[in-house]
C-alpha cells in the first residue's frame, strides 16, 4: 500500500501544481495561514487544509484511524516545536522537500532531505536505543 | 474559487494518500528511521511512488504555458545551500523523530482529534510563529530571500 498511498500524494502534488502553479508543502500552507493570515493566498491554503480533514474524519468514523505513538507530554511538545520551527527555517518540511523539491532535482531539497534523514535516524537511535532503553 | 476547489481536491487526495501508505500511523515513521530495529521499509515505497507521479508529472504541466486557475508557476529557484537550511534540516529531523509526526500526518491526526497530535500541532504552530519572529527581528542577518 506504501507504492499506491505515495501515488496519491504525488496526484495530489500534481493537481496543485497543475492547478495553482504551487509546490505542496504542507509546512509552508499551514505557516503561510497562520505568518501571513491576510494573504491572497490564504483561502486555497485553508481549503486544502480542509480537504485533508476529510479523509482523517472519515477515517476516524470507521474506525481507521491510526494511534499515536506514546510519548511524554514534555517530549510531544518539544518535537512539535523544533518540526515547525525547523520546516520555516529550512523552507520545508517532508511534502515540500521530500516529495516535491526532490521531484524536481533541487539542490537544496536534496541537502534538506539527507540532513533531516540522517538527523532522525540518529535521534531515534538515542531514543530506542541509546538511553539504556528510555 | 476554482483555486480553493482545486486545492480542497489536493488536500483530499494528500489526506488519503497518507492513511492509504500507513504514513498517517508515527510507529511505522518511526519505524523505517529505526535502522537498528524491526525495519519497515514501507516510506521508502511512499517516497518512490510520491517522486514517480510528481517528477512525471510536473514534467508535464511546466511544458504548459501556465497553471489552470492562477497566472504563472511559483517554483522556487534558489540554489544555494546555507547554514539555515542545514540547521532547519536538523532541528526538523530531532522533532520528527522524537514523535514521528511531521507536519502532514501530525494535521491529519489533529483532524481526527487525537489529543497528542493537538498538543503538537499547537507546538508546531508556536515553532512557526517563532521562526517567523526570529526572521524579523534583528537577531538574524537579513538579506536571505524565502524561497
Amino acid at each position: 500500500m506504501g507504492l499506491a498511498g505515495g501515488a496519491l500524494i504525488g496526484a495530489a502534488a500534481v493537481l496543485l501544481m497543475l492547478a495553482n502553479g504551487r509546490i505542496m508543502g504542507i509546512a509552508g500552507i499551514v505557516g503561510g495561514v497562520i505568518q501571513e493570515p491576510r494573504s491572497a493566498d490564504t483561502p486555497w491554503r485553508l481549503a486544502f487544509l480542509a480537504g485533508m480533514a476529510v479523509p482523517a474524519v472519515a477515517a476516524t468514523a470507521l474506525g481507521l484511524f491510526p494511534a499515536s505513538v506514546p510519548a511524554g507530554m514534555g517530549m510531544v511538545l518539544v518535537a512539535g516545536f523544533l518540526v515547525g520551527l525547523g520546516s520555516r527555517m529550512a523552507n520545508g518540511c517532508t511534502s515540500g522537500h521530500g516529495i516535491c523539491g526532490l521531484a524536481r532535482l533541487s539542490r537544496r531539497s536534496m541537502a534538506a532531505v539527507a540532513t533531516f534523514m540522517a538527523v532522525a535516524g540518529l535521534t531515534v537511535y538515542v531514543v530506542r536505543h541509546g538511553l539504556g532503553g528510555m | 474559487m476554482q483555486r480553493q476547489i482545486s486545492a480542497f481536491a489536493a488536500g483530499l487526495l494528500f489526506g488519503c494518500g497518507l492513511l492509504v501508505s500507513g504514513m498517517a500511523d508515527p510507529a511505522r515513521v518511526l519505524g523505517f528511521l529505526d535502522l537498528f530495529g524491526t525495519w519497515d521499509p514501507t516510506l521508502a515505497f511512499v517516497m518512490g511512488g510520491g517522486l514517480a507521479v510528481t517528477g512525471l508529472g510536473y514534467a508535464w504541466c511546466l511544458r504548459r504555458s501556465g497553471p489552470l486557475c492562477a497566472v504563472n508557476y511559483q517554483i522556487p529557484n534558489r540554489r544555494d545551500l546555507d547554514a539555515r537550511l542545514f540547521l532547519g534540516a536538523g532541528l526538523f529531523g530531532v522533532g520528527w523523530g522524537l514523535v514521528g509526526y511531521c507536519p502532514g500526518p501530525a494535521l491529519l491526526a489533529g483532524a481526527a482529534g487525537q489529543g497528542t497530535a493537538l498538543w503538537f500541532c499547537g507546538a508546531m504552530l508556536a515553532g512557526m510563529l517563532c521562526w517567523r519572529w526570529l526572521e524579523i527581528s534583528d537577531w538574524l542577518q537579513p538579506g536571505t530571500a524565502k524561497g
